[in-house]
């Protein structure tokens, strides 16, 4: 019962502290009174008996303190009281507040944001069931190719025989077109093809309706089709209604069986429907051992590696490939990644350096505050001095000091994470394309963590600006303000300190974001080996009953590219299956028929791209020597083939490419044309490329391609209306200009280099504020010393001189630091730099020059300001 | 000016548990009481006694009760609690302990 005493004497405590002070006089009172009437009564004098109580009971108001500080809740008035003075302190000197509380919100702020992002993305585990036994699988082809696609031969016989994983499942990309219904116009989307059992492998159900059975993943079953939660309330309003109706997808009739549920984005958010992949693909595309075209996702049993796993399906893969020696594209082993690594491997490395910069702009920020702090507490040495002369306690008057530098950095806290959930909004709109951009958000955790950083930030600055007041020295503070002297030199060398650590983090940050922004722009100014401005491009994919046939295609390619083509202010058109710099897409294996035979089980592979004979010109690629397909070869007769200027010079180095023939499925094609490079992505070097005629009527999907001599984006609804008119069943996507498709292939550098540069931008206008300050305030010290030095003659341009030279001092110091550092992280982000040197010498020059010109700018005004000192007035300071 | 250390270290606890053992007391009676009791060697300082009996309360060992003293004036008495009563059975026992040892080591030498 002892606890329970204890809790209601806290609780009265807590709430009747008033009360129970006015109580413990009155029982002080009682008991000196009670005294004095016995002295009284033994004799003594009113007057003597007072004293005599007194002189027994001790010092009341003592005594009261101590009888005090044995109530509960003591250490929370005693906060309270810190946290009045410390604002009553701040609130004196509102600019100084103000500044400080910007600055570590800015460093919180940032901070917070990006933590948040690495969190989300890099840490939290997916929200599968037991995720961490759920891994990607590959093909491991070749030492160029060892995470390679799966071929559907090789999945099946993986499904057959593996023993250590418990679920396998096939995944595959799939563009979907879903025809409007209703009124509502089509859409094309991207979709995905999965076995039947891949919901059960993630470990997750549908929220509405039925996952997919065996049942539903063969050729002869009906449609069946699961839609993620977006779909279903954007485009069917969320109706359950729509569970077990019909949707046409490319053409063909799907039941939606399920819905899945809202947070399920996988691989992301743009993937909106799955279908069964046995269904929708033919059984001899799933029976090719040769033909990488799948993702597989593996669940491994409980307590098997993960190296195991990939040993038992590399010796399945192996007896695949013994047992097709003829051919060349089976791979000897198999691979794996755990999943989350394979979602997001790529963004890790530029996530982790902005968290660094960020936590580098932290630091600048902390060490910004604790040099505004040690010059308060320079300024007020003469009232600390006093205080503990009469007797104030070393620990309360550090318990004052943190208190403030915690004040700064909560309220700094408090309006950084406000920051931080703009900063986070605005990068989820933003970056849509990032993997599980869709879960990133700031909960508790992160709030968590925001209070850890408020506290750690306070400990920092306060307790260096506390190191800076030496208690001890008391009486040299007492005397060192005496008339005519300068401050201490310790205090300055601690700031000076500060100040170089500042600017070398500084220096790190700028030369680090030089470098992503040069290898940027470099990135930008390659030339992607086509014609950029004005041309307008869309993804079409022409699906449905009505083009089974290659003909039909055929037909539909030269009627859209006629009717395109006689739309007023268009140059040129043309239909590719991928332009320069939209990817990789696909290689092809090919043989040069004129060459002796390939060892058996050997190929050459080539980037393959499907063509209309208009599209070199369209695209302003140069052909280089012969001509472009003949457009009246069509079908059967299309066998003409064009190819770049590296694929001439790599497979034919010695003779001339033109009439002679590639082997390519099935097919010989004559070499008509040879035309120059262009790069698959901006960030490689061109590859050898070979063109088809896309009219053999082969190829159903790739992007069609329109020149303009004015703005191309004008022409964007006139042609989608062509296509409308066409076919209302087809729908165009990613209706961009090269420049805008260009631009976003280079996202990712551009978000990486503008946000470094953002943050280095920062740490610049921080050390440059701190260095103006810390001199600002040098020079305010030094005020009689100046004007002694004036009035004893001193030039003018030796006084501008002597504090620029002090001031600068600190600045080459942690220039030269910061040079140091930049050399180990310009090693760290040499894999994000693109035509780059890591040690790129115009980008160390231009940051040191930069550098050196905000610190003497920063330097200038207070120097000036000195050596324009009035003696007469200078001297009359104090 | 004699201040609580001046007894030994801890006593006064077991000095004011003890001495309200038997009846509930207030802050003034319980510094008379003990000068009386021990033939005034024990020179308290009568102020130091409130902070030791407010902390024994927040403790939980004592409880206090406003009720009119013999003069007739309102004052804080203080009583004993259960576990009060426990803890005085226990530092009675560990003074006993205590000042045998001492006196052992003393008339041994």
């Amino acid at each position: 019962m002892r606890w329970f005493a204890q809790l209601r004497m806290r609780m009265q405590m807590l709430f009747g502290r008033g009360k129970a002070a006015v109580r413990l006089d009155e029982e002080l009172r009682y008991h000196l009174e009670e005294q004095i009437a016995e002295n009284i009564a033994g004799g003594m004098s009113a007057e003597e008996a007072r004293y005599a109580a007194m002189r027994a009971f001790g010092n009341p108001a003592l005594l009261r303190e101590q009888a005090r500080a044995t109530w509960s809740w003591t250490w929370l008035e005693l906060l309270l009281r810190d946290v009045r003075y410390g604002v009553r302190t701040l609130a004196r000197t509102p600019g100084f507040a103000a500044v400080a509380i910007l600055v570590m919100a800015l460093g919180i702020g940032a901070n917070v944001a990006l933590f948040t992002v690495v969190r989300s993305v890099l840490l939290k585990p997916l929200p599968f069931k037991d995720p961490d036994r759920l891994m990607m699988l590959y093909e491991n082809s070749s030492e160029q190719f060892p995470y390679n696609a799966i071929a559907g031969g090789v999945f099946a016989e993986w499904q057959k025989q593996n023993r250590s994983y418990s679920n396998l499942s096939l995944i595959g990309d799939a563009e979907l077109n879903l025809s409007g219904a209703g009124g509502q116009l089509p859409e094309k989307m991207r979709g995905g093809n999965c076995t039947w059992n891949f919901l059960d492998t993630l470990g997750v159900q549908p929220a509405l309706g039925r996952n997919f059975t065996s049942a539903d993943d063969q050729l002869s079953a009906n449609g069946t089709v699961l839609i993620t939660w977006g779909l279903w309330k954007r485009r069917f309003g969320g109706n359950p209604a729509i569970l077990n109706q019909s949707i046409r997808l490319n053409g063909r009739p799907y039941t939606v069986i399920g819905i899945l549920p809202a947070w399920f984005a996988y691989p992301d958010a743009s993937t909106q429907l799955w279908t069964p992949v046995y269904h929708d693909k033919p059984a001899e595309v799933m029976a090719k051992v040769g033909f990488h075209m799948f993702g597989a996702i593996g669940r491994l049993k409980p307590g098997v590696a993960a190296e195991q796993g990939v040993a038992d399906l590399s010796v399945i893969t192996r007896r695949v490939h013994d047992q097709h020696l003829d051919n060349p594209l089976v791979s000897k082993a198999a691979n794996s990644l755990p999943l989350l690594e394979d979602m997001v491997g790529e963004v890790k490395r530029p996530l982790y350096v902005l968290l660094a910069a960020t936590g580098c702009v932290l630091l600048i920020a902390c060490l910004n505050v604790a040099n505004l702090l040690v010059a308060r507490a320079a300024a007020r040495r003469k009232e600390l001095a006093v205080r503990t002369a009469l007797g104030g306690s070393r620990l309360r008057l550090l318990r004052e000091r943190l208190m403030e530098s915690f004040l700064l950095s909560a309220a700094g806290g408090a309006a950084g994470l406000m920051l931080a959930y703009g900063a986070v909004k605005w990068l989820v709109h933003t970056r849509q394309d990032m993997s599980r951009v869709e879960s990133i958000h700031i909960d508790g955790f992160v709030a968590a963590v925001t209070a850890g950083l408020i506290v750690l930030c306070a400990l920092f600055a306060g307790l260096i600006s506390s190191l800076s007041t030496k208690n001890n020295q008391l009486l040299v503070s007492l005397q060192d303000s005496a008339r005519g002297s300068s401050a201490g030199h310790a205090r300055a060398r601690l700031r000076m300190t500060l100040l170089a650590a500042e600017v070398g983090l500084t220096v790190v940050l700028l030369i680090s974001a030089g470098l992503l922004l040069k290898s940027y722009e470099h990135l930008r100014s390659s030339d992607v080996g086509c014609a950029t401005r004005n041309v307008l491009t869309m993804q079409l994919d022409v699906f449905g009953a009505r083009y089974r046939q290659p003909a039909q295609l055929v037909n539909f390619y030269s009627e859209l590219l006629a009717r395109v083509r006689a739309l007023p202010g268009v140059d040129a058109a043309g239909f590719v299956q991928a332009v320069p710099g939209q990817g990789y897409w696909g290689d092809d294996a090919f043989a040069i028929v004129e060459h002796p035979p390939l060892p058996k089980g050997q190929a050459q592979f080539a980037i393959n791209r499907w063509a209309d004979p208009g599209y070199f010109a369209a695209m302003g690629i140069p052909i280089l020597r012969g001509h472009t397909f003949d457009p009246n070869r069509q079908l059967d007769h299309a066998n003409q083939a064009v190819i770049s200027d590296s694929f001439a010079k790599q497979y034919f180095p010695a003779e001339d490419p033109l009439g002679k023939h590639l082997h390519f499925e099935d097919r010989d094609y004559e070499i008509a044309g040879i035309v120059a490079d262009t790069r698959y992505l901006l960030a490689k070097d061109p590859k050898p490329m070979q063109y088809y005629p896309l009219l053999t009527g082969l190829q159903n999907n790739g992007a069609l391609v329109t020149r303009s001599s004015r703005d191309a984006e004008q022409l964007a609804l006139p042609v989608q209306r062509i296509v409308q008119e066409m076919d209302h069943d087809l729908a165009v996507s990613d209706v961009l200009t090269m420049d805008q498709l260009l631009g976003k292939s280079t996202q990712d550098e551009s978000f990486n280099a503008t946000l470094l540069v953002a943050f280095a931008a920062l740490s610049l206008l921080l050390a440059g504020v701190g260095l103006f300050g810390v001199l600002s305030y040098m020079v305010a010290q030094r005020t009689s010393e100046i004007g002694i030095r004036i009035a004893l003659g001193a030039q003018r341009e030796q006084v501008l001189l002597k504090v620029l030279l002090d001031g600068l001092r600190p600045a080459l110091f942690g220039l030269a630091l910061g040079l140091v550092g930049s050399v180990g992280a310009a090693r760290l982000i040499r894999s994000m730099l693109f035509g780059t040197q890591p040690l790129d010498p115009m980008v160390f020059a231009d940051v040191s020059a930069m550098l050196l010109l905000v610190a003497a700018l920063a330097c200038l005004v207070p120097a000036w300001r000195a050596s324009r000192l009035d003696p007469m007035q200078a001297l009359r300071t104090e | 000016m004699g201040k609580p250390s001046d007894l030994v270290q801890g006593t006064l606890d077991l000095l004011i548990l003890k001495t309200i053992q038997l009846e509930p007391m207030h802050g003034w009676a319980i510094a008379k009481r003990i000068q009386q009791v021990s033939g005034e060697v024990l020179q308290v300082q009568q102020g130091s006694l409130y902070p030791a009996l407010h902390r024994l309360e927040q403790q939980g060992w004592i409880k206090a009760k406003w009720a009119e003293s013999e003069t007739g004036r309102q004052a804080k008495f203080y009583a004993l609690t259960a576990a009060g009563r426990g803890q005085l059975e226990k530092e009675t026992s560990n003074w006993n302990r205590l000042s045998a040892a001492i006196d052992l080591i003393v008339t041994e030498a």
